[in-house]
């Protein structure tokens, strides 16, 4: 057993981390929100380039994947730069596609997606709204045992994170029908869950870094605020969720990989710590950058109102308690 | 990466698993808390050390097996969930024998670590005083040197099981603390410095020992009264005046990997889980949910720990992170045993002893035991703020 990220995969990490930082993201994000995204989509190119994309498509449709640890990886690091956009879905339209068996959609869609050509969207689990539809070339809507493919939205419904825009999906072609679209709609939601709580990590990480820096410099009583124990224990709890919600993550992603029969509870509870461990760092944040945390200028606003929709997009906190018994 | 066992990981997984099937009682063994159960888990820890169970991570010189951090892992977890007895030998185990791997001497580790093994010598901690809990270095207790060794005097307290454990280790000024030049009178002058860590027979002339009762009224913890009682030399540890740096390197296997292993967490929430399939109202989802978090918790624990062991094998080493590790467990292992006693409902507020007790009331017992964790092996108060100051790199401030 070694239970630790490899050197190329901590590399990997810092090489998006570093390209993310210099990439003007909080702009960006300000512009996704306000319906404009071409920023964004110049940002999903650069992570094309990086192969982000690619690692969830299978070799065979022009990916490198599927590689769940690897994407997984990386989500965290899209997490911690409140990249904008359907990321977790347009991946999740690629687990599903290749675990569809309908070749013409995958030939069609698959390549695009490894290279970043194609935005897509995956409305499923019973969502009655696609996020980022406006943005997409494509929306798969699974109901029941049908998938449909639309181009058409209804009109884009301002959500509590302006930059997770939301509409409902209209009208469609019907792709497939049948148990092989439940059941590879089962794994896109795996798939999907697995990211966001790997996206939800990352977040609250760069909440939980940006607070710590905020309370070292910050001066009340004539000493810094992080000297006072009540604000060191909130943080101390902050990093001490996080730390244990990471290995949940990278353990779900391990069986993903295998397609092991425990995938869909350790998912449900790698999705569970992230996403409360993400919201209580949001907190947190907001609650110890006092009245500047609650202020839409600082960048930290991008994160803290991203927290609480990540913590509930696909599967609340409910439903993967539930699913972590289900066994 | 992975969370692969090597064959032969597996192989040591069921010969433990084969073992544990065998031996562990089929009843529960009296609570470790009472004399009866003491001397009763007494004799457990000589039948796991005849078959070279009680101390699996240790050399086999000195009755182990030489097994890895994970292999050691691997054993926790099997033991755990066969439902094996608590440990009694768990102090002088878990914590005196790897200070006496890192500092004793050839001779000690000769003398101490077979006894301790078999479970022959059971040993107590003798740190806390009446004023030094949390702020340990303003310990009171003195060692004065006299021909040959040490005269111990004070008063020591909260020491786990010493009404009927035989000897303890413990932290003792062996040199008054000077005032250093220009810190005011009111400040306190270096109390890091002039201690040093012994161990002494709770039975020697000069030793009294009072039980304390627990919250449920068992003599879980004593009071050790010490009037000069002679220790010689050669049960110094490490060199005088050096005892905080051995005291130290305790407390990081207290509160690191060694102290509460995943396995007892993984195990209790798997019958957790079991008694709420069997008890619970499948509509009351708030108590649903409290078992998937300790599922979740005890899960997380594991991994963790899988992956401390990883960066250990990979040369790397566990400071202040061992914080996070004792603050996690104790809140969890509370967290576990409050939701088990909620879907027992009246049968939870039974006593471990009580005829009715459900599961022989390992689960009431398990609860009052859980309570102590956040407060002993330095108070998640003080681990929180080494998480603050060390992982956070956040200012010092007042306590």
């Amino acid at each position: 057993m070694r239970f630790l990220l490899t050197d190329e995969q901590r590399e990997f990490a810092r090489t998006l981390d570093g390209m993310l930082g210099a990439s003007g993201t909080p702009a960006a994000v300000r512009a996704w929100a306000a319906g404009e995204h071409k920023p964004g989509r110049d940002l999903w190119a650069r992570l094309a380039e990086t192969g982000v994309f690619a690692l969830a498509v299978p070799e065979e449709y022009a990916g490198v994947g599927p590689l769940p640890l690897e994407l997984a990886v990386a989500y965290v690091e899209l997490g911690r730069h409140a990249v904008p956009g359907p990321l977790v879905e347009t991946a999740a339209a690629a687990a599903f596609l290749a675990r569809l068996g309908d070749t013409g959609a995958a030939v069609a869609w698959l390549p695009r997606i490894a290279s970043g050509d194609a935005v897509v969207g995956l409305c499923a689990d019973g969502a009655p709204f696609a996020l980022d539809a406006d943005a997409a070339d494509a929306v798969f809507v699974v109901r029941g045992d049908t998938v449909c493919r639309t181009e058409t939205h209804g009109p884009v419904q301002p959500s509590l994170d302006p930059a997770r825009r939301l509409s409902r999906p209209l009208g469609g072609t019907v792709l497939a029908r049948g148990p092989a679209v439940t059941a590879a709609a089962a794994h896109a939601g795996d798939t999907a869950r697995l990211l966001t709580a790997a996206q939800a990590l990352g977040l609250g990480r760069a909440l939980l870094d940006e607070t710590v820096a905020y309370v070292k410099q910050r001066t009340q009583f004539a000493v810094p605020i992080g000297s006072f124990q009540a604000v060191k224990h909130r943080l101390a709890d902050g990093l001490l969720a996080l730390e244990f919600a990471q290995p949940l993550v990278h353990a779900a992603a391990l069986a993903l990989a295998r397609d092991a029969a425990c995938a869909g509870p350790e998912i449900a509870a790698a999705k569970v710590a992230a996403g409360e461990a993400c919201y209580a760092a949001a907190r947190t944040a907001l609650q110890l950058h006092g009245a500047l945390g609650y202020t839409d200028e600082p960048d930290l606003s991008l994160r803290i109102r991203k927290a609480r929709p990540l913590r509930d997009a696909w599967g609340t906190p409910a439903e993967c308690r539930a699913r972590v018994l289900a066994g | 990466m992975d969370l692969d066992f090597t064959a032969a990981e597996d192989a040591f997984r069921a010969e433990a698993r084969a073992w544990l099937t065998e031996h562990v009682p089929a009843t529960p063994l009296p609570s470790l808390e009472t004399r009866e159960g003491f001397a009763a888990h007494r004799d457990w820890e000589r039948r796991l050390a005849a078959d070279r169970w009680s101390v699996v991570s240790w050399p086999e010189e000195y009755g182990g097996r030489g097994a890895s951090l994970l292999q050691w892992l691997i054993f926790e977890e099997e033991y755990y969930a066969a439902g094996a007895p608590g440990r009694v030998g768990q102090n002088g185990i878990s914590l005196l024998a790897p200070t006496l791997f890192e500092h004793g001497t050839e001779e000690q580790r000769a003398r101490v670590l077979g006894p301790m093994a078999t479970g022959e010598v059971i040993w107590a901690q003798a740190w806390s005083e009446p004023e030094s809990g949390s702020d340990l270095a303003s310990l009171r207790s003195t060692a004065v040197r006299t021909d040959g060794g040490w005269l111990l005097s004070g008063q020591k307290t909260w020491s786990s099981r010493a009404t009927f454990a035989d000897r303890a280790f413990g932290l003792f000024r062996s040199e008054p603390t000077a005032p250093s030049r220009g810190t005011p009178a009111h400040s306190r002058p270096e109390p890091h410095q002039g201690l040093t860590s012994l161990m002494f027979p709770l039975d020697a002339p000069g030793v009294a020992v009072r039980p304390i009762g627990r919250l449920d009224g068992k003599p879980a913890f004593a009071e050790l009264f010490l009037d000069e009682v002679f220790v010689p030399d050669a049960d110094v540890i490490g060199e005088p005046g050096q005892g905080w740096r051995v005291a130290m390197s305790t407390a990081g296997n207290e509160r690191g990997l060694t102290l509460r292993s995943p396995g007892r967490f993984t195990a209790a929430a798997d019958r957790l889980t079991a008694l709420w399939r069997e008890a619970a109202d499948p509509g009351d989802t708030a108590l649903r949910d409290r078992v998937a978090d300790a599922v979740i918790g005890a899960r997380a624990y594991q991994l963790f720990t899988y992956g401390n062991a990883s960066r250990i094998a990979a040369g790397g080493s566990i400071g202040a992170e061992s914080s996070l590790n004792k603050v996690f467990w104790s809140e969890l292992d509370i967290a576990l045993h409050e939701t088990a006693l909620d879907l027992l409902g009246p049968y939870g507020t039974l006593a471990d002893d009580a005829d009715d007790a459900p599961a022989h009331g390992s689960w009431s017992e398990g609860y009052i035991f859980s309570l102590a964790g956040p407060i002993y092996a330095g108070t998640n108060e003080i681990q929180r703020n080494i998480v603050a100051e060390r992982l956070l790199g956040l200012p010092k401030g007042r306590r």
